[in-house]
């Protein structure tokens, strides 16, 4: 499987953020995105995703095969929003995603203890904290399998030790033969990820 | 599919859902009718099929602009539309649909019969008209689920999304309370009303979710 993209540009409002963008990734590779604000991370994410139309360029997944035929269908979006609802309990809303993009090898109560929120999954999403929130949200990108995971600001909100375990999360992604691509201001630990900085002041 | 269905029905039962909402809202309107039109019970009787068919339609169009905009305030709704390859996104919606009117809608459908006797009407009436509502209220949801998705991105779509809906929802009304009258009133037809309002729910089920998905789709920010 591999991802690329080519002389990519994306705008938003009719006025050009970026141009130009492009990269090819290979599976087990990681491209981070960083920039200043308002550089167009979150766009090109969006871009790649399909939620929003490219100005320019063009987007290619190779390789999917018949479970994988687009790039929606391949990855998993980890936006700013967890996607999840505070009136049901973690395990209900992650059942929910479970059950909707297709099972995984991993249950819901293993990838809970994966995020270290094990033991709280009859409690309401709401009453969770932002870091413990994020956790179930990346919890989420486990209990279904997805080759390409696009990541904006996955991070927010973690603790040192959470950044950490979901730093080891993404290595056995990677190692696992699936592709990241991250948009971050923070290092995010994985050794060896192709760089792409945006905006002028890079 | 299913897995949604139970979600969203969840959701509408737990705090914050609009089960409670609407049933009351029903309540308060057609509460207000007999004080309003005065104790003569010959003309509630006789507008009473009228008056529960446009209650009930008012308080359809109440929750209908929470449907996608919660969704998409916790980012849910950028899944479902990326879920398209899986799950054909206007197939998504229509569950939706289903699962909106069988949380908000049903309860007032469940709740006609008795305000039927707010408004002095005959068994047989309130029969008639509890079973038009139950046929045709569907119909509005669907067509509500399009004003809805056109309006997902606005703060406070939902006086947009009634202004946009009630026009189209007029030939639901009117084959919806002439089928109720139709049981009753001797001369007047009731199947061929009845029919026809069947015919517009089933219509408006391909109608109304193909479009909110098309609108879904290009509506993403």
């Amino acid at each position: 499987m591999r991802l690329i993209a080519e002389n990519l540009g994306g705008e938003r409002g009719g006025e050009s953020v970026f141009s130009g963008i492009g990269f090819a990734l290979d599976q087990g590779q990681a491209l981070v995105v960083t920039g200043p604000n308002g550089a167009g991370k979150s766009t090109l994410l969006r871009i790649i995703a399909g939620l929003l139309p490219k100005a320019e360029g063009g987007l290619l997944l190779e390789g999917g095969g018949e479970a994988f035929p687009s790039i929606a269908s391949a990855c998993h979006y980890l936006g700013h929003q967890n996607a999840m609802k505070t009136a049901l309990s973690v395990a209900e809303n992650l059942r929910f995603w479970r059950e909707f993009d297709g099972s995984g090898d991993v249950g819901v109560e293993e990838a809970l203890e994966t995020v270290g929120l094990g033991g709280i999954g009859h409690l309401p999403f709401g009453y969770l904290s932002t870091g413990q929130r994020r956790r179930a949200a990346i919890a989420k990108l486990l209990v279904s399998h997805r080759p390409l995971w696009l990541l904006d600001e996955p991070t927010a909100g973690l603790d040192k030790a959470s950044e950490a375990r979901f730093a080891g999360l993404m290595r056995r992604h990677l190692g696992d033969g699936g592709i990241v691509v991250a948009a971050t201001h923070l290092p995010l630990g994985i050794e060896g990820a192709k760089a792409l900085r945006m905006g002028e002041a890079g | 599919m299913l897995a949604l269905f139970l979600r969203d029905i969840r959701l509408s039962i737990r705090a914050g859902g609009g089960a409670l909402t609407g049933v009351i809202f029903f309540l308060a309107v057609i509460a207000t009718i007999p004080f309003g039109v005065g104790p003569d019970l010959k003309l509630l009787s006789r507008i009473g099929p009228a008056i529960l068919w446009i209650g009930a339609l008012l308080s359809c169009l109440l929750g209908l602009d929470r449907l996608f905009q919660a969704d998409r305030e916790d980012g849910s709704l950028d899944l479902l539309v990326l879920g398209n390859d899986r799950h054909m996104l206007a197939l998504t919606v229509l569950v939706k649909c289903l699962a909106h009117w069988a949380g908000s809608v049903l309860p007032l459908v469940v709740a006609a019969p008795l305000l039927g006797l707010f408004m002095n009407m005959e068994p047989l009436a309130i029969g008639a008209t509890a079973l038009t509502l139950l046929v045709g209220t569907p119909a509005i949801t669907f067509i509500g689920a399009a004003g809805a998705a056109v309006a997902v991105a606005l703060p406070r779509g939902g006086l947009l999304i009634s202004v946009l809906v009630l026009p189209l929802t007029i030939p639901v009304l009117i084959f919806g309370v002439s089928a109720s009258y139709g049981a009753t009133a001797n001369p007047d037809p009731f199947l061929q009303p009845f029919l026809i309002l069947a015919a517009l729910t089933l219509f408006l089920a391909v109608l109304g979710p193909v479009s909110a998905a098309l609108a879904l789709r290009h509506g993403t920010d």
